[in-house]
């Protein structure tokens, strides 16, 4: 192979970036994805204990669901005996709680912020509108599936659901973490073209790049 | 209020008067008479308010009507005035002069009915949807269960229940031998 | 002998992270209490450290980046090393020298400033926010504390802590709380802007500035933040203790009381909202400043009776 042959498929290995102007495409990264290895066995188990016992929670209210995780985080439920916190960032947090239905704006934000959080990272969508569109399921600006625009560890059906089958719900997502079984962000990165694919199909002004490093 | 109306009609022709409730009631205008009437309202009349700028799809007649809510803050009067615009056409003036936040609710309405307000600022640009391809989603020719259908992905296995024959049938099967469930009429 | 004081080095700083960091996890109890909540575990701050450093990627923003979290540990193991922390201990005195108190005072400084550097190439809007108001604020309190320090080194003649405690030694009344209150007053108001509980919370303001610098700070870059606050919280507890309240002659006394230093900020943090930045920094330059300066004079009239 020559140089310029090499050069093309280091090419191809590039995001395109197609949706910013010219100008702005040199301040973003191009870099795709990549999937990132577990340590070895033990040592992975080990932080996995720790990870599902210090699980920091995105604070970013997606839908009406948002409003079940205030009882959540106050005295009543208070979600922190269960080492459930909230963080304001998303390069911090480790847990994306998408809170019922995500109209197509909501969406683009929810993928820059998973796409912005550090590894390994976890997806609890609740309420039906994620799991098949719930009670927007005809409308013209709601998503029906999450699952096919981002990788989900754990549904929470209702509508809405109440603060105690959140703590189900984090409970069963604690239980697959221990497990070694929450490998939503390689999900991502290997099945990376598919999910853009659906992603770009519903958001049509896409000027953002291609993954928000 | 009587007098305001009878004041009115020896303004503009008023097509229509309506009395809802003793503090809402609706006139309907000639589109050409809107801007007078409405900065006759809001400065003499203490109309000063602009609740919301609304419009209605009567597809039949082929038809949009907006509905320019007014508020008195002095008498608590709210006063809607509804005019009829073409539906073919839609194109409406812009009322951003006489209340500032006018224009977003006509950017609103230039989404979502694809009715025109020119001269107001920004209202072209996308308010809600970004990057909206369709005819305007809330017009009624517009199916959304179509739209939905082939855009988002569905998750086969859905079904709907009539809340009320479900619940006798799930919840309330055995209400009547509940020992614990008792109404005194029964 | 070099290996015995890198052991002892390492023992010492051991101690005073966990114990700092335990620390931390006993005030988010005893605030979720105050809430009416149970509240975290104790050993939280660990298995937040265990799991932010377990991050499988972690996103840097450049060089000075890196150096940002380096620099605060170093500040932090700075202000720590130079501070004898238990008087007439081999493993505890650390690098204790003439003049320390003197360096101890910048490194309180110098974490801050490296913070500054790093973290503004984040590139964040609030992390320049949160060092604006944190530099501000620190310039505020330490115009009481350093004048309460001054008043300590005019009236014990020494710029040594072993040799401010060491004149604190037999008996409390040789503390410096009854021989100079005015100067652990000066110094006790600081300490809560010192210690950054509410009403002085203006750094990493949760609701206004989430969590101000180090916002975009991530995985590894995180956890070394927050072994540094735990070591930071214990060096500057055991400062106080030394300078105000006569040192510790053993580990348990230093725990008593360094505790109840501690709690006192947590306390006034439970019970106040937070005031605004310029509230906040108005109020340390008016009456705990002249409450400084009033301890200088007491000391100093004073002086030839000492």
């Amino acid at each position: 192979m020559n140089k310029k042959h090499i050069d093309d498929i280091e090419k191809q290995m590039k995001l395109a970036n197609e949706g910013l102007p010219e100008c702005e495409r040199c301040l973003f990264s191009d870099d795709r994805p990549s999937s990132v290895e577990a340590f070895n066995k033990y040592y992975e188990g080990f932080l996995n204990w720790a990870r599902s016992r210090s699980l920091w929670m995105l604070a970013f209210g997606t839908g009406c669901g948002a409003t079940e995780l205030r009882p959540l985080m106050t005295s009543r439920f208070d979600m922190a005996r269960f080492g459930i916190f909230p963080r304001p960032t998303p390069r911090q947090a480790s847990v994306f709680v998408v809170g019922g239905y995500a109209s197509i704006k909501t969406i683009k934000r929810i993928i820059r912020s998973y796409e912005q959080m550090q590894g390994p990272k976890y997806v609890i969508a609740l309420g039906s509108c994620t799991i098949n569109g719930g009670m927007y399921y005809d409308s013209y600006n709601t998503i029906n599936r999450l699952d096919y625009y981002i990788p989900v560890d754990v549904y929470i059906a209702g509508c809405m659901p109440r603060p105690e089958a959140l703590i189900a719900g984090f409970n069963r997502l604690k239980e697959k973490i221990r497990a070694g079984e929450c490998e939503g962000m390689n999900e991502y990165t290997e099945k990376f073209d598919w999910y853009k694919e659906n992603q770009k199909q519903i958001i049509k002004d896409w000027n953002m790049p291609d993954y928000n490093w | 209020m009587e007098q305001l109306i009878r004041k009115i009609k020896g303004m503009v022709h008023l097509k229509a008067y309506r009395k809802q409730r003793d503090d809402l009631y609706f006139i309907t205008v000639e589109k050409a008479q809107l801007e007078m009437i409405l900065s006759h309202l809001k400065k003499n009349e203490g109309f000063t308010h602009l609740a919301f700028l609304q419009a209605v799809d009567f597809i039949e007649d082929s038809r949009f009507q907006l509905t320019y809510m007014l508020y008195n803050y002095e008498t608590g009067v709210n006063l809607g005035v509804l005019v009829l615009i073409d539906r073919d056409k839609p194109e409406m003036n812009s009322i951003h002069k006489l209340w500032a936040h006018g224009w977003q609710y006509q950017r609103e309405l230039h989404e979502l009915y694809g009715i025109d307000f020119p001269g107001s600022p920004r209202v072209h640009e996308s308010f809600v949807l970004e990057g909206w391809e369709e005819m305007p989603p809330m017009r009624r020719d517009f199916d959304t269960l179509e739209y939905s259908e082939r855009t988002f992905f569905q998750r086969p296995g859905r079904s709907t229940n009539d809340p009320k024959e479900y619940m006798k049938e799930k919840m309330y099967k055995n209400y009547a031998a509940s020992p614990r469930i008792r109404r005194d009429d029964e | 002998m070099t290996m015995t004081v890198a052991l002892y080095t390492v023992i010492s700083v051991t101690v005073a992270t966990v114990y700092g960091l335990t620390l931390g996890g006993i005030v988010r109890k005893l605030y979720a209490r105050v809430h009416g909540r149970f509240g975290p575990p104790v050993w939280q701050p660990f298995l937040d450290i265990i799991q932010t450093h377990g991050r499988r990627v972690s996103v840097s923003h450049g060089r000075m980046f890196y150096l940002g979290p380096v620099f605060r540990l170093a500040g932090g193991l700075g202000t720590y090393l130079f501070i004898p922390v238990i008087f007439g201990s081999a493993v505890f005195s650390n690098f204790s020298m003439s003049g320390d108190l003197l360096l101890v005072m910048y490194f309180i400084f110098f974490g801050q400033l490296g913070m500054a550097l790093g973290a503004g190439q984040g590139g964040h809007p609030y992390s320049p926010m949160g060092i604006a108001r944190g530099l501000s604020q620190m310039s505020a309190f330490e115009v009481p504390f350093s004048l309460a320090v001054i008043a300590v080194a005019i009236q014990y003649h020494s710029l040594n802590i072993t040799s401010i405690v060491a004149a604190q030694q037999g008996g409390f009344m040789n503390w410096t709380l009854f021989t100079n209150p005015l100067a652990v007053i000066a110094a006790m108001i600081s300490i809560l802007g010192m210690n950054m509980h509410a009403p002085f919370s203006i750094v990493m303001a949760p609701q206004e500035i989430p969590i101000g610098p180090p916002i975009e700070m991530n995985g590894s870059f995180l956890s070394i933040l927050q072994t540094n606050r735990g070591l930071f919280a214990a060096a500057k507890l055991v400062l106080f203790m030394n300078l105000f309240f006569g040192g510790a002659t053993n580990i348990i006394e230093m725990i008593v009381k360094t505790f109840f230093i501690y709690m006192f900020s947590v306390f006034v943090g439970a019970a106040y909202p937070r005031f605004r930045p310029e509230q906040s920094f108005r109020f340390f330059l008016k009456w705990p400043a002249l409450i400084g300066v009033l301890s200088i004079a007491y000391i100093v009239y004073l002086g030839g009776a000492s």
